[in-house]
């Protein structure tokens, strides 16, 4: 079996402009969720994470000879693309390098009549944002864009480690991102499922989710040429699912997570692995949370240490599986726990070990599980050489 | 696990037009608007699911494209239902609704968003739709690609059938977006060479390419 490796990564979200910057910040407690910033749609306030866009602006004319033809979102691909690529060996323009764009509305903000004017509707096509990406590094093969919920993050990485599995290409370059804008806060906020405060991820106190901007890049490989990193970790396993029970409300029994995990972890069995720690979706709404709880009892893996990262930098949507992935792959590389932010007292019905402090420990794997509208669900397993 | 992977059944609709497995099964004059047509041909296949109308327009060009490849091609339901995927790909994503739900926001003074609308605001809602009605539990994946790419979904799918469990994926191409339509979806299922099956081309890029073309 072709191995594929975790070359290098970059995250970009209120807590800083690379996986190091953000990694800090959570390993010091740093929350980045702010009472409500650029985007008022309500005279109730909700909190919400937002990235720094002059800081954007500044590091993209460092890379960039002309700054005006990318949209924000566009921005911030290149950025994190660039800064990963700095810390691997890729040849990103070669025929064996592939983009996914992971995200769930792209240049929605484009509707807005002043980007409209500028941009114009053609940018409004998931496709076109995606090849302005590639078209910026010179990139050979079209790339795909993988827009399915909350979970587009984890499929991406999913897709594109089978791809290298299979011997269909060699490198894989994921992107997630999405940005804020009234359209998706109007839309959250329309479901009622903004909280008025920091969100509190599996905590009895929970009232909704924060929306968050975010973008991640991850470089995976089956060449260990590429690999700048002396210990890189390896992507395992990764299936998805679907509830097929609601479209906007999670599953009561946690059916279509459940049965992605199951996969994982009877793989896990076979090959003498054992999940360590979960990064969980986590979104603080009063459903999300306790489907999560039910249907990681359900697998077996009520007492293994799970966080949600939600708490720091928010919901970032089509970011969202690439950021957490990442956080949890850097977390087994520092043999670190990262305390749940917003979590003090249990309020789901399983008794699921939500890590309260950070702390060092031993880790090998990390499984990173999402769920969406649409009644999507996925899991993905990253485990050390 | 040597079987064939084949494409054993194929529903199309377009200009107001349905095929199935290549035979034309029901049509409504061009100038008929999409909804419409759409309605008529729920109707006259005779579908029992009231949660059709409060379907998007696209969810219910995909539902109803599924509803008619599975009529064709009963035995797909006898599978387990944690093993029939759904991977689906359009152009536009969800902006036909996009548009609709940005219209409810973009005026401060007639601000009126609803999250029976926001909820269509996703491509990935077709594929809920689809298997809440038939219960498939397996993978899903939204490809968004600017026309129909039989490379990326025969690759995905290989990848699907070569890693998981999975026995039966439903896949190919579901694009609304203002007047303009059209559907392709397919059954893939991996069967010996002898066992008779409604279609019988073999599943691969070409094709893929050329039923969707036809």
């Amino acid at each position: 079996m072709i191995p594929v490796y975790v070359a290098s990564d970059c995250i970009i979200t209120s807590l800083g402009f690379s996986s190091k910057e953000n990694f800090e910040h959570l390993k010091a407690g740093v929350i980045g969720l702010t009472k409500t910033g650029k985007i008022s749609v309500s005279s109730t306030p909700y909190y919400t994470s937002h990235i720094d866009f002059d800081l954007v602006e500044s590091r993209f004319k460092e890379i960039a000879q002309s700054s005006a033809a990318y949209t924000n979102l566009e921005k911030l691909a290149i950025l994190s693309i660039s800064e990963s690529l700095s810390l691997s060996n890729l040849n990103i323009k070669g025929e064996d390098t592939l983009l996914i764009l992971s995200t769930t509305k792209g240049n929605i903000d484009v509707m807005q009549n002043e980007l409209y004017t500028l941009f114009g509707k053609h940018r409004l096509y998931l496709w076109e944002s995606a090849r302005w990406i590639k078209d910026f590094f010179k990139m050979t093969n079209t790339p795909v864009v993988i827009s399915n919920a909350c979970i587009s993050g984890v499929l991406a990485i999913i897709l594109g480690s089978r791809m290298i599995r299979s011997g269909q290409i060699k490198n894989v370059v994921i992107t997630g991102v999405d940005i804020l804008s009234k359209f998706v806060v109007s839309g959250f906020h329309s479901f009622q499922a903004l909280s008025p405060n920091p969100c509190r991820p599996f905590d009895i106190s929970r009232d909704g989710l924060n929306l968050g901007e975010g973008c991640g890049t991850i470089i995976l490989t089956s060449d260990e040429k590429t690999i700048a990193d002396s210990n890189p970790i390896l992507i395992g396993e990764g299936y998805s699912g679907n509830d097929a029970n609601h479209i906007s409300g999670p599953s009561r029994t946690g059916e279509g997570l459940y049965l992605c995990i199951k996969q994982i972890v009877d793989n896990a069995l076979t090959t003498g692995k054992t999940i360590d720690y979960i990064s969980s979706h986590g979104t603080a709404t009063l459903y999300n949370d306790e489907m999560e709880s039910i249907a990681l009892t359900r697998a077996g893996l009520a007492h293994v240490p799970v966080n949600s990262y939600k708490g720091y930098w928010g919901h970032t949507l089509g970011a969202a599986g690439v950021i957490e992935s990442i956080a949890g792959i850097h977390s087994i590389k520092n043999n670190l726990l990262i305390q749940s932010a917003g979590y003090t007292k249990s309020g789901v019905s399983q008794a699921i070990n939500v890590i309260e402090k950070t702390e060092e420990k031993k880790l090998n794997t990390c499984l990173k599980i999402a769920s969406g509208f649409g009644g999507c669900n996925a899991g993905v397993l990253f485990h050390k050489r | 696990m040597n079987k064939q992977l084949y494409i054993t059944g194929i529903c199309k609709i377009s200009d107001n037009n349905i095929s199935l497995n290549g035979k034309s099964v029901f049509s409504n004059p061009k100038q008929i608007p999409v909804n419409e047509f759409l309605k008529n041909g729920y109707r006259d296949f005779k579908t029992q699911y009231p949660k059709f109308f409060k379907m998007d327009s696209i969810c219910k060009l995909g539902f109803l494209t599924v509803e008619i490849l599975l009529g064709g091609n009963p035995s797909i339901k006898a599978y387990p239902s944690e093993l029939v995927g759904v991977v689906l790909s359009n152009s536009s994503s969800s902006l036909n609704t996009d548009i609709d739900f940005y219209e409810t926001i973009k005026d401060t003074e007639n601000y009126f968003p609803s999250p029976a609308v926001f909820v269509y605001t996703l491509p990935n809602i077709i594929i809920g739709e689809i298997c809440i009605r038939h219960k498939f539990k397996g993978e899903n994946v939204f490809f968004v690609s600017e026309q129909f790419d039989p490379n990326i979904l025969f690759n995905t799918i290989q990848n699907i059938f070569a890693f998981t469990n999975i026995q039966c994926v439903i896949t190919g191409w579901v694009e609304l977006l203002n007047t303009h339509y059209d559907s392709f979806l397919c059954t893939i299922e991996r069967i010996n060479n002898d066992e008779e099956t409604v279609n019988n081309d073999i599943f691969d890029i070409e094709n893929l390419s050329n039923i969707y073309l036809k």
